[in-house]
């Protein structure tokens, strides 16, 4: 097949598998995660194949694989859809056909394939749990998920639209994807919903990315209305790209590409959850843990970055715009890492921290570090889905705890009841101190090094304030991370429930040891030439080839020494602070960050509350409901109702009943039937009569006739 | 030679004799008769209406023997009727006979 095919089909089995599962297969759970399993990997093995292919062409930026079909007429020209893979669009594929599959094959064991029906489960609800008799003895083990297959239809089309989104060469199928998502995102973090914390953080989550949506799709019209394409590559042409830049919007200063490309970053924003948009992704982890790991590091988050990347070449060329991105990507960075060191429930330090990381790229993009964005986007990827999946496994050995001590108020979430979880889950330790340890920014062993020491020496270079901003929010980051590891995984165990945990089945933990070695592995290919020892070692790969995607090759920036030590430091430190801190804490008491407004994330969400959903509320209530729709709307209905029946009334009593039933139905009857009962008489039977009766007529008509007719 | 009237009027009194018959007499033979009559005196006016018309034409000749044979016919189809109703109801008093009611 030609690489322009595989292309294509990339985002096609997902689909068909979440067709298949919910339309056939919804009550075979084998056969389902069958299906969405295969589809992965077939997409898996089209990505590949496509990454390889892409290694293999010299100067792929110029010469990208691309094909289009016409799709819609629009006035004398056709709009055209199709797809396009330049160096971009082939790492991104590389890290999503990835982390997909393995969440996909994570799944399998994280909703307990294999294990009896629950006692009591309903769908909608988490499982609880089955009692089942071994050795004469009745213990309780998890049970499968009831909604399995569910699950499955939904991720595949999770993964349907992200890769959709990947492989677009224009705007419009790219927010086709993106919405996709929006919906499935709506659909998985309610995918429990029978909790009402599940159900509100659903609409929550659709609701803040709307607005985010709404301004990216006026983006798109705006763009489509001056340049009348929609298209990457007729858009990024030099020309095209000139004419947006001297056209003046009219707006505030900016330029039209400037507020393009404000617009389609409100659209990130709300997607990848930057501030002020950031509340809706915490609440997120109301859903089952592969879908966090889903929407954190696989599809969601990632696509807002990818698309402000993509559209980087119309971003850039308005410095206002560059510095509204690059401030809020710094601020987020900042203000998230510092809520997320109040957090205990596990997966929330986990949110916060992938909304600080998606700052820390955004940041990044708006100081111009282009390929360091695209960097970061990449190893982000594989250790926050390693992150998120290990999360999900440490929930699942605490449950299995829970599951032996029966005690079910102990949540096996916060990360004060856990402790000790190294010896009892050493793969789920190992592999999460690695994704721990690049989420720091361990130095040289791990990815997360080489990207975020990528933003940092970029932002030295360019922007100051942005490089002090992101420093700290990276020594925060390595702190916290710290915490997390230390509270959960050293120590002693805190609880009965810990002290029974239990490593998870070999479903879950394949993908995190895979996950960990790309954790560990991906940073190699962007190691800055310059490095001192390592620099030249191995060549700046990654910067060769998505430089290539730009057509101005962007400049590696000089090696410094400040922000090297810089991120050492911050990392080494933030990480043995971390340690030393949390080594004896033992309760929330004695936590000495639990501060309120930071455990109340600067109670952004009761700002919102009062400023946007109280309002809305009651406007909805007492303008909409009552006065528009009860007294306004009703009040015509109760018009137009009693109008009618009085027609109604009026045409039935005086026109139906005397005229229609009485004179011309009875009537008629009433004629008929009275002309008979007279006439009955002279019937008698007797033939004689009726001959007389028969000359009289014969007489009386004859006589008529002659004195009336004939004499005439 | 006689006028025609004279025929028309003989004619007129044995259909009037004949009708009277009908309409009065009690025995279906008897009514049988009148309607011979009634017929006869048909065939007196067509013979009557042929010899003061035009002589070569022979139609009204024609339509008298019609007539007797019709009337032969009739005849003996009423007869077979009276005996048939005797048999039945063993009366041929057309008062008797009253089924024809509703």
């Amino acid at each position: 097949m030609s690489t322009e095919t595989i292309i294509w089909l990339i985002p096609l089995p997902p689909a068909l598998a979440f067709f298949l599962i919910v339309l056939f297969t919804n009550r075979n759970k084998a056969l389902s995660h069958t299906i969405a399993i295969g589809a992965a990997l077939l997409s898996w093995l089209g990505s590949m194949i496509v990454f390889a292919r892409a290694l293999g062409v010299e100067r792929l930026g110029e010469r990208p694989f691309t094909s289009s079909i016409n799709w819609l007429a629009t006035g004398d020209t056709w709009f055209k859809i199709g797809v396009l893979v330049d160096p971009l669009t082939a790492l991104t594929l590389f890290f999503v056909a990835w982390t997909v599959l393995m969440i996909f094959i994570y799944s399998v064991g994280y909703h307990n394939f294999g294990q009896p029906e629950g006692d009591h489960d309903h769908k909608g609800l988490p499982p609880h749990g089955a009692t089942v008799e071994e050795h004469g003895s009745k213990h309780v083990v998890p049970s499968v998920e009831p909604m399995y297959s569910r699950f499955f239809a939904f991720i595949g089309l999770f993964a349907f639209g992200m890769f959709t989104l990947v492989v677009s060469d224009n705007l419009l199928t790219l927010f086709v994807g993106w919405e996709i998502m929006g919906l499935c995102s709506y659909l998985l973090i309610g995918f429990w919903y029978g909790k009402k914390s599940a159900r509100d953080a659903a609409v929550k989550a659709f609701m803040t990315t709307r607005i985010g949506d709404v301004f990216m799709l006026l983006g798109i019209a705006y763009l489509y209305s001056v340049t009348g394409a929609l298209s990457f590559r007729e858009i990024f042409t030099e020309t095209t790209l000139h004419t947006l830049q001297i056209i003046p919007s009219g707006v505030l200063g900016f330029s039209t590409a400037g507020l393009i490309g404000l617009l389609l970053f409100i659209g990130t924003v709300g997607k990848s959850a930057q501030f002020p948009l950031h509340v809706w992704l915490p609440d997120a982890m109301e859903g089952p843990t592969p879908v966090s790991a889903m929407i954190h590091a696989a599809t969601m988050v990632s696509a807002g970055v990818y698309t402000v990347i993509r559209m980087f070449p119309l971003l850039s060329l308005d410095t206002q715009t560059m510095s509204v991105i690059a401030f809020i990507g710094a601020f987020t960075a900042l203000f998230a890492a510092t809520i997320a060191l109040a957090q205990n429930d596990i997966k929330r330090v986990l949110a916060y921290s992938t909304i600080s990381q998606l700052g820390f790229m955004i940041a990044a993009l708006g100081i111009g570090a282009y390929i360091a964005a695209v960097f970061h986007l990449i190893t982000h990827a594989f250790f926050k889905a390693l992150l998120f999946l290990g999360s999900g496994s440490v929930i699942h050995g605490m449950e299995h705890g829970v599951f032996h001590t029966g005690k079910h108020e102990v949540d096996p979430q916060d990360m004060f009841n856990m402790g000790g979880l190294k010896n009892k889950m050493p793969i789920t330790f190992w592999t999460f101190l690695i994704g721990g340890f690049a989420l720091s920014g361990f130095p040289i062993v791990t990815a997360g090094f080489w990207s975020k020491d990528e933003i940092l020496a970029d932002a030295f270079a360019h922007n100051l304030p942005v490089f002090l901003t992101l420093a700290v929010a990276a020594f925060l980051t390595a702190f916290y991370t710290m915490r997390q590891i230390t509270l959960t995984f050293l120590g002693e165990p805190r609880t009965e429930e810990a002290r029974h945990a239990h490593e998870t089945p070999w479903t879950m933990t394949i993908p995190l040891i895979i996950l960990s070695v790309f954790a560990i592995g991906f940073g190699w290919i962007g190691i800055p030439e310059h490095f001192p020892l390592l620099g030249g070692l191995v060549p700046n790969w990654l910067h060769e080839f998505v430089g290539g995607t730009l057509a101005e090759h962007p400049e590696a920036v000089e090696f410094s020494w400040t922000p090297l030590l810089t991120s050492l430091v911050v990392a080494l430190g933030g990480l043995g602070l971390g340690y030393l801190f949390y080594r004896n804490v033992n309760s929330p008491a004695e936590d000495k960050l639990q501060l309120g407004f930071l455990k109340n994330k600067y109670y952004v969400d009761e700002i919102y509350n009062a400023v946007f959903v109280k309002p809305a509320i009651w406007f909805a209530d007492k303008v909409v409901y009552q006065i528009m729709d009860k007294g306004f709307i009703d009040g015509i209905l109760h018009l137009f109702g009693p109008g009618t029946q009085g027609i109604g009334d009026g045409i039935r009593n005086y026109f139906d009943l005397p005229f229609i039933n009485r004179f011309l139905g009875d009537g008629s009857a009433n004629v008929t039937y009275f002309s008979g009962e007279k006439l009955r008489v002279i019937q008698t039977g007797r033939i004689q009569q009726y001959l007389m009766l028969a000359l009289i007529l014969f007489l009386a008509i004859g006589a008529i006739l002659y004195f009336f007719v004939f004499s005439v | 030679m006689v006028p025609l009237s004279w025929y028309l009027i003989f004619s007129a009194a044995l259909f009037s004799i004949g009708l009277f018959g009908v309409l009065s007499r009690r025995n279906l033979i008897a009514i049988l008769l009148g309607i011979e009559l009634m017929l006869n005196s048909v065939n007196v006016n067509l013979a009557a209406f042929w010899r003061y018309g035009d002589v070569t034409n022979i139609t009204g000749q024609v339509f008298a023997v019609i007539v007797f044979a019709v009337a032969a016919a009739e005849v003996s189809v009423g007869l077979a009727l009276v005996i048939s109703v005797y048999r039945k109801r063993n009366t041929v008093i057309a008062d008797e006979i009253d089924m024809l009611k509703f």
